[in-house]
């Protein structure tokens, strides 16, 4: 097989189609896709903008409801799910990470972790020294107090992933991470995701137009025009070198 | 443990699935413990100060109104009630008809005797009410409403005498007035002379705070004094206030009275002081002001809340779609918003409260009676949280319809 040691299937989607907007003008945005998340890895999804990236990433994060098609996360298959099961699942098992980081702005960068634990039922007396610790992990311990607003992109994006992590939920979901950064801190985000998908419990899956992120990569998904164009595992022995076209 | 392996200068490990429980010295200590849907309801009502100060102002406006609303309207009862209150009895014989205390019409002369002789009657007493025209000592005249009442009596009226006494009234041509009265009645001491119908009297004692519910002072004045000012008969009386022995059986008392008085009515303590009280109140509409004017109160609180309260949520919408985005459920975003709603009623009903004392204080010696009690405090608590979270409905409707999925198309 191709995947790490002790590396199991956590998110499995099937015959994916989604359908938006409103008759005349609805579009088939994503076309039969078929989809597995393992735990211990770091998956980008690459294609061009419009491609459906972001319907793909609101589906699997059940955020988004499929037209068609089959989605298991976590082994809970979300058909005949309403959107309070929905929600349910999202707090159980999926972390996100947005590209305009979506702090709550009137909390501190601790509070903000700390809503993600109180949500996920783990409000209990170590909840703040657990947000502390989950901040320390992301290079913030010096920060825990700061409202966002006096935050850097960088610093934003970091609490927003010690908020994905807190609880640790089994699947990672990050739209764009890097989009509003600058390199470096780009590249010091990517850096803790794939180190956050190194924990074996848990898949990470990122959405990218950023080539510089893909040494971090695990596996590369393409898509294009609402299909997968292709995947790849460039870090496996034998492999490809990459292919890096023209954007 | 899972931890992943740290390469970078960071410095610390990343949280895995169990949390390593070692807390570094330079960490600062855990604030104290605030439930986090009331942290995000007092920082998302502090956020925007100048519509917070809205809402409070909208509050407190509507506890103040409905507080004096309520207030004048227990401050009327209690007035229409005053006297009756003074006199508590069994029950009443009134002329049939009576519509209030003070709609006086004389009752024929023998119920006292009747009402007597009736088992189960332990004591009997003539009251006179009756309107009188006032001659001011300096020219001028007034109506004036008369009361006399009997000298020898478990509860004699007036009360609150705070010059000369009861006993000074056995004189004739006494008569007692409340000192708030004095400029109306052109008096500006006890001796002062004036004119009932036409009769010399004498102010012989002076009380304080007996203030009619309407416009017409109350003179008080003994029961013989009050049948020669008004010239009705030896024998009559506008009401009976009557007392039973102890273990009569009221009914049978009542029926036997009013089979033996065909033209009367006789009413408890309660049914003459209600009925006394829902002719000031209703039959004349001020009541009906009153209560409208607290509606109005409530309708504007109501306005004010909703609509602030929507618009925060509104200036807060993606916060609440990043949360519904997180996996909150709908009860814990409504949460939220009824603890933004629950906090602005506290702390409005708190200022409203305040301020509608200091004004009641405030009217404490005028001629407006304003009541408030613990049972009305606790009244108006308990409407002015309900107001807020009925205001709460069009955010809350806003907030459960949110579609998470916008937190990626920003
Ligand atoms: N609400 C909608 N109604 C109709 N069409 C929509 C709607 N939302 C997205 N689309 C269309 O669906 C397609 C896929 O959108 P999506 O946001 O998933 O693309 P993307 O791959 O994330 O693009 P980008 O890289 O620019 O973020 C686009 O063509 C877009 O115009
Ligand atoms: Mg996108």
């Amino acid at each position: 097989m191709s995947h790490p040691a002790n590396s199991k299937v956590i998110l499995e989607a099937e015959g994916i189609v989604k359908i938006l907007g409103n008759a005349p003008t609805q579009v088939k945005v994503l076309k039969n896709i078929d989809l597995q998340l393992h735990t211990g890895e770091l998956t980008l999804l690459m294609g061009p903008s419009g491609s459906g990236k972001t319907t793909l990433l609101s589906i699997l994060g059940c955020i988004l409801t499929p037209n068609e098609g089959r989605l298991s996360v976590a082994g809970h298959a979300t058909a005949n799910m309403n959107a309070e099961g929905l929600a349910n699942l999202r707090r159980k098992h999926v972390g996100f990470i947005f590209q305009g980081y979506n702090l709550v702005p009137t909390l501190t960068a601790v509070e903000n972790v700390m809503l993600a634990l109180d949500l996920r039922d783990q409000s209990g007396p170590d909840a703040y020294d657990n947000a502390a610790e989950a901040l320390e992990a992301v290079g913030l311990g010096h920060r825990i107090n700061a409202s966002p607003s006096k935050m850097s992109g960088g610093e934003k994006q970091r609490v927003a992933i010690a908020r994905a992590l807190a609880g640790s939920p089994s699947v990672i979901l990050a739209d764009e991470p890097t989009a509003a950064l600058d390199a470096e801190n780009g590249l010091a985000v990517m850096d803790l995701l794939s180190r956050v998908a190194q924990d074996t419990n848990r898949a990470v899956l990122a959405v990218t137009h950023d080539h510089r992120t893909l040494k971090f990569a695990d596996r590369i998904i393409r898509i294009d025009d609402g299909r997968i164009a292709g995947s790849e595992r460039p870090k496996l022995p034998g492999a490809e070198p990459l292919q890096v076209e023209a954007h | 443990m899972d931890l992943a392996v740290n390469s970078s200068a960071q410095g610390a490990a990343l949280p895995a699935s169990r949390p390593t429980k070692t807390r570094p010295a330079n960490r600062p200590r855990a604030p104290r413990r605030i439930p986090m849907v009331a942290k995000l309801a007092y920082r998302n009502l502090f956020h925007d100060r100048l519509s917070f100060i809205v809402t409070i102002v909208g509050i407190v406006f509507s506890v103040v109104l409905v507080a004096i609303q309520s207030g004048i309207y227990l401050g009327s009862e209690k007035k229409i009630a005053a006297i009756l209150d003074q006199a508590p009895a069994d029950y009443w014989i009134v002329p049939l008809g009576t519509k209030s205390f003070d709609d006086p019409s004389p009752l024929s002369g023998r119920e006292r005797h009747m009402a007597l002789s009736v088992p189960g009657v332990a004591h009997v007493e003539d009251m006179v009410v009756s309107f009188a025209r006032w001659r001011k000592p300096a020219g001028g005249t007034n109506t004036v409403l008369l009361i006399g009442s009997e000298a020898v009596s478990d509860r004699p009226l007036p009360w609150n005498i705070a010059d000369g006494s009861r006993g000074a009234l056995n004189a004739p041509t006494t008569v007692a007035i409340d000192k708030s009265y004095f400029p109306d009645l052109g008096i500006t001491a006890v001796k002062d002379q004036a004119e009932i119908n036409g009769v010399n009297v004498e102010i012989a004692a002076v009380t304080r705070k007996i203030r009619s519910f309407t416009t017409l002072p109350f003179v008080f004045t003994n029961i013989e004094e009050a049948r020669r000012l008004t010239g009705i008969g030896q024998n009559q009386a506008t009401y009976e206030r009557v007392l039973l022995s102890d273990g009569a059986d009221r009914d049978a008392v009542r029926n036997e009275i009013l089979r033996r008085l065909p033209d009367t009515e006789v009413l408890t303590q309660t049914e003459f002081v209600k009925r006394s009280q829902a002719y000031w109140l209703f039959q004349t509409g001020a009541g009906a002001a009153l209560i409208a004017g607290a509606v109005l109160g409530l309708i504007v609180g109501i306005v004010i809340v909703a609509q602030t309260l929507y618009s925060s949520t509104k200036d807060h919408i993606n916060e609440f779609a990043t949360l519904r985005a997180l996996g909150a459920g709908a009860g814990y975003i409504v949460k939220v918003i009824l603890m933004q709603a629950v906090l602005s009623g506290l702390i409005g009903y708190a200022l409203g409260i305040l301020l509608a004392m200091g004004v009641i204080a405030a009217a404490e010696d005028t001629k407006l009676t304003v009541v408030m009690t613990p049972q009305l405090a606790g009244a108006l608590f308990a409407i002015t949280i309900g107001m807020c979270v009925f205001a709460a409905i069009s955010a809350i409707i806003k907030v459960v319809r949110i579609d998470p999925a916008v937190v990626f198309s920003r």
